[in-house]
């Protein structure tokens, strides 16, 4: 495992992203780097333009300029499945699961596996969703006794684990988190954030959106400031201060 | 509810286990009661005259509840089911009237092709315009109706072929074609949604919008696809309803959208969207048949059969809301 960050080639390279809705500029001339194994917070206060950075590297919303680079190659991505299927994966503030289904559903979500029935008659694959979500679970060392339950039987820090399950199944070389630990109670924080350092020492790299500094300190190799919709400034977490970056937030 | 089962507190979790299984199979249990109930309260119940009616019934009304299931599973509603119902008669019976009758198997295509289509309306709607369900469906449910009223100027179409009527009064080996129709709507609707990436689409949409759009599930199609569905299964009612009687009556079908939710409802699909099963659907469609029958035979009139049915409908969503809402 590529266990030596910051040396690596950037995993994805962000060159002067904008993004405008309408007259308003969400984002402006945005650039940023994440190499593999690197883990970098996004920090600003609300409307900062966090959300859209990610929604636009995620394919959610097509940038109005600038350019996306996929190791070294320029890329631009129609839908969240296109950047998925590229290897992006992004864990949404509301966690993205549906709470009617059950994990190996949501391990599934949009990417359903298929048999065929009589060698003719495209069905769902029931037991390879069930193995998987137990396989997985097990790789994030995450112990349900019900896994056919719906997700909504499970508290958040479990599925916030099956959202991130989700990504790590899926071989997601880059993990987008907008505030993983935000709806969570302190030992589920510390759970998270366990995960977080998991998926760094398996040399993926992870966007992480927070509110919450103490985690930033946490977890992350750098932060990157926004302030109304353009950088604020970047700095490597061991050369920096809660102060500092609060004070990049805030401006002035 | 369920995460209670982890508590420290047997009696308690084996009282939610209780519940849990009381709440799913308690449907069925309902319409056992009910079944062993009425066999003793009237002789003819039982005969198989009767019960092949019942069946006959439900058929009808089970065909538009699975439609509805569907609907509803996604979030949606659809209250126009029983105008397009009469559209897709008239229309289908307009056919296969008077001296020289078309093919009835062109008529059959007709209504369901009429019924798909006010179905794809409602769809775009619903899905590309972002109108609630509720407020398209009341409007087509008038528009419909119009529309019915207008193309068969208010009369009932009659003398429909013998061949066509076959639809809705023969049998095959002992058992009504509207049955076996029924039947194998029902097998196709529950194998779709069980075991199909469609199905599992419709859930998810119904579950979490915004996570099945992000998951990069065709929301829009799938919701469309729902209500056109939808409204070919109300043109296949309108067609073996009309094949039932001898004549398409412009006024078929009045308050069927309501014997449609209710059967859902009772079978304990969520109105709020994907949570539920067409197996329950049809359980609660069975029960709804058995209702009528039963109060038909025990001469209940029909003004109280109207209050009783709205009254359970009622009672269904208040024990499911009861049963879902976390404390």
């Amino acid at each position: 495992m590529n266990s030596a960050p910051q040396n690596g080639a950037p995993l994805l390279e962000v060159r002067n992203l904008s993004k405008n809705f309408g007259a308003v500029q969400a984002l402006r001339d945005m650039s940023m780097v994440v190499r593999p194994g690197e883990v970098v917070a996004l920090a600003g206060d609300n409307g900062a333009g966090k959300t859209t950075l990610i929604k636009a590297i995620s394919g959610v919303y097509q940038p109005s300029g600038g350019e996306i680079f996929l190791r070294g190659q320029q890329v631009s991505f129609a839908t969240p499945q296109e950047a998925r299927d590229k290897g992006i994966e992004t864990i949404y503030q509301d966690l993205a699961l549906a709470d009617n289904l059950s994990i190996g559903a949501n391990i599934f979500l949009g990417r359903e596996p298929m048999k065929r029935f009589l060698g003719i008659l495209p069905m769902l694959d029931r037991k390879k969703m069930a193995d998987a979500a137990r396989e997985t679970m097990a790789l994030l060392d995450f112990h349900v006794n019900r896994m056919d339950a719906p997700v909504s039987n499970f508290s958040g820090g479990q599925r916030q684990a099956v959202a991130i399950g989700r990504a790590v199944y899926w071989d997601a070389q880059i993990l987008i988190m907008d505030e993983p630990t935000a709806a969570l109670g302190v030992p589920e924080q510390r759970k998270v954030i366990s995960l977080i350092k998991q998926l760094k020492a398996q040399g993926r790299g992870v966007i992480f959106i927070s509110h919450n500094l103490q985690d930033i300190f946490a977890v992350s190799d750098r932060i990157v400031v926004l302030r109304r919709g353009v950088q604020a400034g970047e700095r490597k977490i061991s050369e920096t201060t809660h102060d500092e970056v609060v004070k990049l937030m805030v401006g002035g | 509810m369920t995460t209670e089962l982890s508590s420290a507190n047997p009696g308690r979790a084996r009282r939610q286990m209780a519940a849990d299984i009381l709440s799913k199979y308690g449907i069925v249990l309902a319409f056992v009661i009910l079944f062993v109930a009425l066999s003793f309260a009237h002789q003819n119940f039982l005969s198989t005259a009767n019960l092949t009616n019942v069946l006959r019934q439900v058929s009808i009304n089970g065909i538009l509840a699975i439609g509805m299931t569907y609907v509803i599973l996604t979030g949606g509603i659809d209250l126009s089911v029983g105008s397009v119902l009469a559209l897709c008669g008239v229309v289908a019976g307009s056919l296969v009237t008077g001296a020289d009758p078309a093919n009835p198997a062109l008529a059959f295509l007709a209504g369901i092709g009429v019924g798909a289509l006010v179905g794809a309306i409602n769809g775009i709607l619903i899905a590309r315009f972002k109108v609630t369900a509720f407020v398209v469906t009341l409007g087509m449910l008038s528009m419909a109706r119009g529309a019915t009223l207008l193309y068969s100027d208010g009369r009932p179409i009659p003398n429909l072929s013998p061949e066509f009527r076959w639809f809705g009064q023969g049998f095959v080996m002992g058992v009504p074609v509207p049955v076996i129709v029924f039947a194998l709507v029902f097998i196709i609707a529950f194998i779709v949604l069980r075991y199909t990436v469609y199905g599992r689409w419709i859930y998810a949409v119904g579950g979490n919008i915004k996570s099945a759009r992000t998951s990069g599930i065709p929301t829009r199609s799938v919701i469309f696809s729902a209500y056109m569905i939808m409204g070919a299964l109300a043109g296949l009612a309108g067609v073996i309803l009309t094949a039932r009687t001898t004549s398409a009556l412009p006024q078929a079908g009045l308050g069927y959208e309501l014997d449609a939710i209710a059967a859902v409802v009772i079978g304990g699909t969520s109105l709020v969207g994907g949570v539920g099963s067409v197996t329950y659907t049809l359980i609660g469609a069975l029960i709804i048949g058995v209702i009528s029958n039963g109060l038909d035979l025990l001469g209940v009139s029909s003004y109280y059969q109207q209050i009783i049915k709205g009254a359970i409908i009622v009672v269904a969503v208040l024990i499911d809301r009861s049963r879902h809402s976390n404390p």
